[in-house]
């Protein structure tokens, strides 16, 4: 039998969460002596390309780049290979491009496909997965009816793993003829990507003014975090939208979430409550943050965040 | 034109989530049930497209009769009409392919459903009724005009924006930015009083087994918290190197 993985670059580089999908595969064919294929685009140098050996690609076909928008193509060029390979499970990252492609896949494969899944399966034949709903306050176990499956992983929750391997390149030419027209593309520059960030350092309506964050962004800066903000917080406009975590906005599993000046509403934790560590800082000592919170700091965060980016600078150096 | 929006009915963001019948089902009792949140901002997008356009707004819903209070609130928003497909909604592909036999058979200019669900979270039944009924589809969708024939989409993704240009029909799977939080309809009284009088049809559905639920768990609850002194933040960065090692 065989899984196909599909290895997701941004201008050429593959991210955290392409590589945790592949490692995600590795171990699910070493398991069960499955070969697997991983299926990226050809505009990625031999130097990234060779990355994908080092998490357990060893057969991989490229293709030269569709659209990500294009979600009709993607979805046609991924079932096409799967006629000539018998492919039967699919891994994909959640990602803004599969969670396009994904569902259109499935549904001209006549497939299962199950979202935020985060571990391995506990068994293939049926498959059953362990995966979040609920925003993170819960977990189902569901299995599957179909032949075929998807898995959608939800980043950050299996990590990566190294494999040795070689690879064995083969390239495929595909044809898209796509009727969307590309206005233009925003880029917020050199951010770190919330989702799939190690360190997340948010902040909320404690900070009292949109001024103020140049002080989250420097201790963002020192830890290579990413910066996220409570609702209220890009309601008021404070923050852009892309920032707001918790169950209305995106869901976040990081290493470490510092939560600044955030009181901590249940629809805050459900977004973030899946991180390793939790650290809070707030002057109220009855914020609900410190109930889910793994360590905490009752100050303001004018005065704490400071010797924070200090200690951390003098670890660094 | 023609608009459908695609709601869910979903437990009330503050709501406390537990389960019954042994962690197999998920637990209503005493929970209040609300318009997908993410939906809501499509919902209020359509209205505000009818007011400028014309629109006939109809909602579209899998689900039991439970959900009709929620339907007449999309009614008191300003939806004309309301379409219940009666089901028990289990799962998101059994929601898509009774969703995709009414939208095949019922043309549309335009299609409008919420990134995601507050409860599964799938995110996909978009996707698959974009598939099942031959349409193109963007997800996560933070704006979007009308330009003659052709609609102008706002997606988000990963590190930034995408503004892109598609010939109608189109499905579009919305969230916050697709309209300001502030600029979310609210029903009034005229609205309310309406509603009581606008059309609510339900039709009939089909069961599909793709997947089944075996049961739920909650994530195990935190030990207390530590309480670090704020003039010991040097403590704190201590902890967090050498004991979590997460720096």
């Amino acid at each position: 039998m065989k899984i196909l993985v599909f290895a997701e670059n941004w201008d050429g580089i593959f991210k955290k969460s392409s590589f945790e999908a592949v490692s995600y595969s590795r171990e699910l064919a070493e398991q069960n002596n499955y070969e697997l294929i991983t299926l990226c685009f050809n505009n990625v140098s031999e130097e990234e390309l060779n990355k994908l050996s080092k998490y357990g690609s060893s057969i991989v076909i490229t293709t030269n780049p569709i659209d990500k928008v294009d979600s009709i193509s993607m979805s046609k060029m991924i079932s096409d290979l799967t006629i000539q390979h018998d492919i039967k499970l699919f891994i994909f990252s959640s990602t803004y491009s599969s969670k396009m492609f994904a569902p259109r896949l499935s549904a001209k494969l006549n497939s299962s496909i199950f979202t935020n899944v985060v571990e391995l399966p506990s068994s293939l034949n049926p498959l059953k997965l362990k995966k979040k709903v609920f925003s993170s306050k819960a977990f189902e176990i569901a299995k599957s009816s179909s032949e075929k499956n998807i898995i959608m992983l939800h980043p950050n929750s299996y990590g990566v793993k190294e494999f040795s391997s070689d690879l064995k390149l083969s390239e495929l030419t595909t044809e898209s003829n796509t009727e969307i027209e590309i206005i233009n593309i925003k880029k917020s520059s050199g951010k770190v990507n919330l989702s799939e960030a190690d360190i997340v350092v948010s902040a909320g309506r404690g900070m009292k003014g949109p001024e103020n964050w140049d002080l989250i962004e420097e201790l963002a800066n020192c830890l290579n975090a990413a910066t996220a903000c409570s609702k209220p917080v890009s309601d008021i406009g404070w923050r852009p939208h892309s920032e707001h975590v918790g169950q209305t906005g995106k869901t976040v599993a990081p290493n470490l979430y510092f939560a600044i000046g955030i009181s901590g509403a249940i629809q805050h934790l459900a977004g973030v409550n899946s991180s390793k560590v939790m650290v809070a800082i707030n002057t109220d000592p009855e914020a609900s943050f410190f109930k889910a919170a793994h360590y905490g700091i009752v100050g303001d965060a004018f005065d704490v965040v400071p010797k924070l980016i200090e200690e951390i600078k003098n670890i660094k150096n | 034109m023609k608009i459908a929006v695609c709601i869910s009915c979903v437990p009330d963001t503050t709501s406390k989530i537990n389960f019954t019948e042994n962690n197999t089902e998920f637990n209503k009792e005493g929970i209040q049930f609300i318009i997908n949140p993410n939906d809501e901002f499509g919902l209020t997008k359509a209205i505000f497209i009818k007011e400028q356009n014309q629109a006939e707004v109809i909602v579209v819903s899998v689900g039991e009769s439970s959900i009709e209070s929620v339907l007449r609130k999309a009614l008191a928003i300003g939806a004309d009409s309301a379409i219940r497909i009666d089901n028990k909604a289990k799962d998101s592909i059994c929601v898509a392919k009774n969703l995709s036999s009414y939208l095949a058979e019922n043309k549309f200019d335009l299609i409008i459903m919420g990134k995601e669900s507050a409860d599964y979270n799938g995110g996909i039944v978009h996707g698959i009724v974009a598939e099942n009924i031959g349409m193109q589809f963007v997800n996560a969708c933070v704006g979007l005009e009308i330009s003659d024939d052709s609609y102008i989409i706002e997606r988000e993704m990963e590190g930034g924006t995408e503004k892109v240009k598609i010939k109608s029909p189109v499905i579009i799977a919305g969230q916050k930015g697709l309209v300001e939080e502030k600029d979310l309809k609210i029903p009034n009284m005229r609205g309310i009083m309406q509603a009581r009088s606008k059309p609510l049809n339900v039709l009939e559905s089909e069961n599909f087994d793709f997947i089944q639920s075996i049961e739920f768990n909650k994530p195990s609850e935190n030990k207390e918290c530590v309480f670090i002194d704020e003039e010991n933040v040097a403590e704190l960065v201590k902890i967090l190197n050498e004991k979590e090692k997460v720096l």
